[in-house]
């Protein structure tokens, strides 16, 4: 039943997680409602592969990425992790003390580099504060020949380890991120936005950066963003959530070029173009995302859905395998002919 | 209005910022023109000095920056030069706070801001600052102005508009806040509107809405739009014109086909070739531009981009300024690549 124990190339399984957070009102604080922010999602990851998870905002992926690290407690459902020795674990069902140990292999790299880096901190105990805590390597001197290791292998001079983090650029410091999130030799990197907050030219850096050591140390991504073409670039497989589900789940060409579902395709078609002589091919999407304190009912596309029926009001579609290793969740996904990003061969022509 | 002649002349334009810790010459020798009816984008990175250019232009810099030196003749339909009686005036001679210059701001050339959570008054209604707006540049009443303010709203696409006139701006979702800032922008007819990162705050569906009716309202106007954005893509599909920037300069400025077709400085190369592209395989590693933009205290002399630059040539980029200089018709560049042959090292 479970994918991750019948296929020993699955990392990370994540089954019906939910994570709900409470919406609290008057003196007793009582709870009026629920925000379901993540609303029984389900997908597993492939070790080495990259998974990119995409959504306009408020639609969960954040929360679904901070769950799987357990930085939020989910509210129901499994998450399996294949740990290094082979064995899977529950991390929704451990308990903190338990996942202690497990915090090496699972690590994060975070959207905002301004953000992110302690300004009182130099880099040598930036990047090695996780082997003080986790690891309990007391020795300074083993400790700072592994922050230079790992700032080589991120590309800044060993010889910044005193420096402090305001003395770097936007790009620099998200690569100290990196060195800090590697300094455990981790298995599973969690990027959220990692390149969002970064300048056009430094973006570029960054996601070779993070591609290069992917291959020098097979790690796994779940890739956490908006950029779509950023997204397309640097994905194996893409899910793209609404509301706090998943609408579609496919690897990226296939997503990108043959979508599935209409809501995909709406964003596809509303990413803007790069080539003025690809104009006016932006359809935007009416109306706006429903709040996921109060969705509507049935399949939460619907009141935005141009292709909306009935049934759609009515019932929830369920994430479906359309075709092999394509998963959709809409009524109509078998008969409708959706188009996805212009080709560029055709447009060339067109 | 004769399109012909341009209706806004930015002219050798440099603002400079005196700091304790040095001067910081966030816009140094800025030139573009927006012509009637035209769409120009101007993009850069971080600190390119685009969002100082267009504060200068509105006469909005605050202290410590100053507008040094330069030009920004605008051609006016409510105020009339001085001395020479002349339509066209240097909106650089024209006092920030006085009357001529506030006058032109808000009517003649509006803006739409970047955060519009941050730039709506949370305790006053959408309609009263809309209808403050209007009254503050139009001899209506009260009533009429609120009229006025219905129809903007609606021209925005704001479903609604009578009783989301009564509405606050938190009441609102990003998209129709970011609309209503739109109707406020338009509420008295400018001629040139100034949209400073529309879209950076908002998700891609949405933003495609905003873009789309940009594009339609500048058709319906016939306005000119200053579109100021760091998303090329965003660039490809609502400008006509394009104007690069770097580190306070300008360093190519053309047609949006040409630009993104036929790219001549090597700064507007690379930034091309560096963004992911939704066509490229994955995985694949992009062309990178080496190194990260200079802190603003210790800019590199000469062309700003040389540090940087693939096509660097010693002894002539870091030691002289490169002129912004027409190429053939309808593009300008400011290199040394493209410079006379006696530019060139011996």
């Amino acid at each position: 039943m479970d994918k991750i124990r019948q296929d020993e190339r699955v990392l990370l399984e994540v089954s019906h997680l939910k994570k709900y957070f409470p919406i609290r009102k008057g003196f007793f604080k009582r709870v009026v409602g629920h925000v379901r922010a993540v609303d029984d999602v389900s997908f597993s990851i492939n070790e080495g592969e990259t998974l990119g998870l995409v959504g306009e905002s408020g639609c969960g992926k954040t929360t679904t990425s901070r769950a799987i690290l357990r930085a939020l407690d989910p509210t129901d459902g499994q998450i399996l992790f294949r740990t290094e020795s082979g064995e899977i674990v529950d991390l929704a069902a451990l308990p903190e003390k338990e996942i202690r140990p497990l915090r090496s292999q699972m690590q994060m790299i975070f959207q905002d580099p301004f953000a992110s880096l302690n300004p009182r901190m130099n880099l040598l105990d930036i990047v090695s504060e996780p082997m003080l805590t986790i690891e309990g390597i007391k020795s300074r001197k083993e400790r700072s020949e592994r922050v230079a290791e790992l700032l080589r292998l991120v590309g800044l001079r060993p010889e910044y380890m005193q420096r402090f983090p305001h003395a770097f650029s936007g790009g620099q410091r998200q690569r100290i991120v990196i060195a800090r999130a590697l300094a455990l030799n981790p298995r599973l990197v969690v990027a959220d936005e990692p390149v969002s907050a970064l300048d056009v030219s430094v973006q570029a850096q960054v996601l070779n950066l993070m591609l290069r050591l992917q291959r020098q140390l097979n790690l796994t991504y779940l890739f956490v963003a908006h950029d779509l073409s950023v997204v397309k670039h640097f994905c194996n497989r893409v899910i793209v959530m609404y509301v706090g589900k998943i609408v579609e789940d496919a690897p990226t060409d296939e997503l990108y070029f043959r979508p599935r579902h209409p809501y995909t395709a709406a964003l596809m078609s509303a990413v803007p173009v790069p080539d003025p002589r690809i104009r006016s091919a932006m359809t935007p999407l009416e109306g706006d995302v429903p709040s996921p304190a109060n969705p509507p009912s049935g399949c939460y596309f619907h009141p935005r859905c141009p292709y909306a029926v009935d049934i759609c009001s009515q019932k929830t579609p369920e994430l479906e395998e359309i075709s092999p290793d394509h998963y959709v969740s809409c009524h109509r996904a078998g008969e409708l002919e959706l188009t996805g990003v212009v080709d560029p061969r055709q447009a060339q022509i067109g | 209005m004769n399109p012909t002649e341009p209706l806004l002349s930015v002219q050798n334009l440099k603002t400079y910022f005196f700091l304790d810790e040095g001067t910081v010459k966030a816009v140094d020798g800025v030139d573009f023109d927006v012509y009637p009816g035209q769409v120009v984008g101007i993009v850069g990175e971080s600190g390119c000095g685009k969002s100082v250019t267009i504060k200068s232009v509105l006469r909005l810099t605050q202290k410590p920056g100053r507008i040094v030196e330069g030009k920004i003749l605008f051609r006016s339909q409510r105020v009339t030069d001085a001395d020479s009686g002349s339509d066209v005036i240097d909106l650089t001679t024209l006092d920030p706070h006085g009357k001529r210059m506030r006058s032109i701001r808000g009517a003649e050339i509006a803006m739409i801001p970047q955060e519009p959570m941050a730039s709506f008054s949370p305790v006053h209604t959408v309609g009263n600052q809309l209808i403050e707006a209007i009254r503050l540049h139009e001899d209506v009443s009260k009533e009429e102005a609120r009229q006025i303010a219905i129809e903007r709203l609606h021209e925005v696409g704001m479903p609604n508009p009578e009783q989301r006139l009564d509405a606050y701006s938190w009441e609102l979702s990003g998209g129709l806040r970011q609309r209503a800032m739109i109707a406020m922008s338009l509420s008295c007819n400018p001629h040139l509107l100034i949209a400073d990162e529309p879209t950076t705050a908002i998700d891609v569906t949405t933003q495609a809405q905003v873009l789309n009716l940009l594009r339609s309202l500048q058709k319906m106007h016939n306005m000119s739009i200053i579109f100021i954005t760091h998303d090329l893509g965003v660039i490809a599909q609502v400008a006509d014109y394009v104007v690069v920037m770097y580190l306070g300069r300008v360093m190519e400025t053309g047609p949006v086909d040409d630009i993104f077709h036929n790219p001549l400085h090597p700064y507007t190369k690379a930034l091309l070739k560096s963004i992911p592209s939704i066509y490229s395989p994955s995985g694949t590693e992009l062309p990178t531009i080496e190194g990260s933009i200079p802190h603003p205290f210790s800019r590199p002399s000469g062309c700003p981009f040389y540090p940087r630059c693939e096509a660097f040539m010693a002894g002539v980029c870091n030691a002289k300024d490169p002129e912004l200089q027409s190429i053939n018709e309808r593009q300008s560049v400011s290199c040394f690549l493209y410079e006379e042959k006696q530019m060139q090292p011996s």
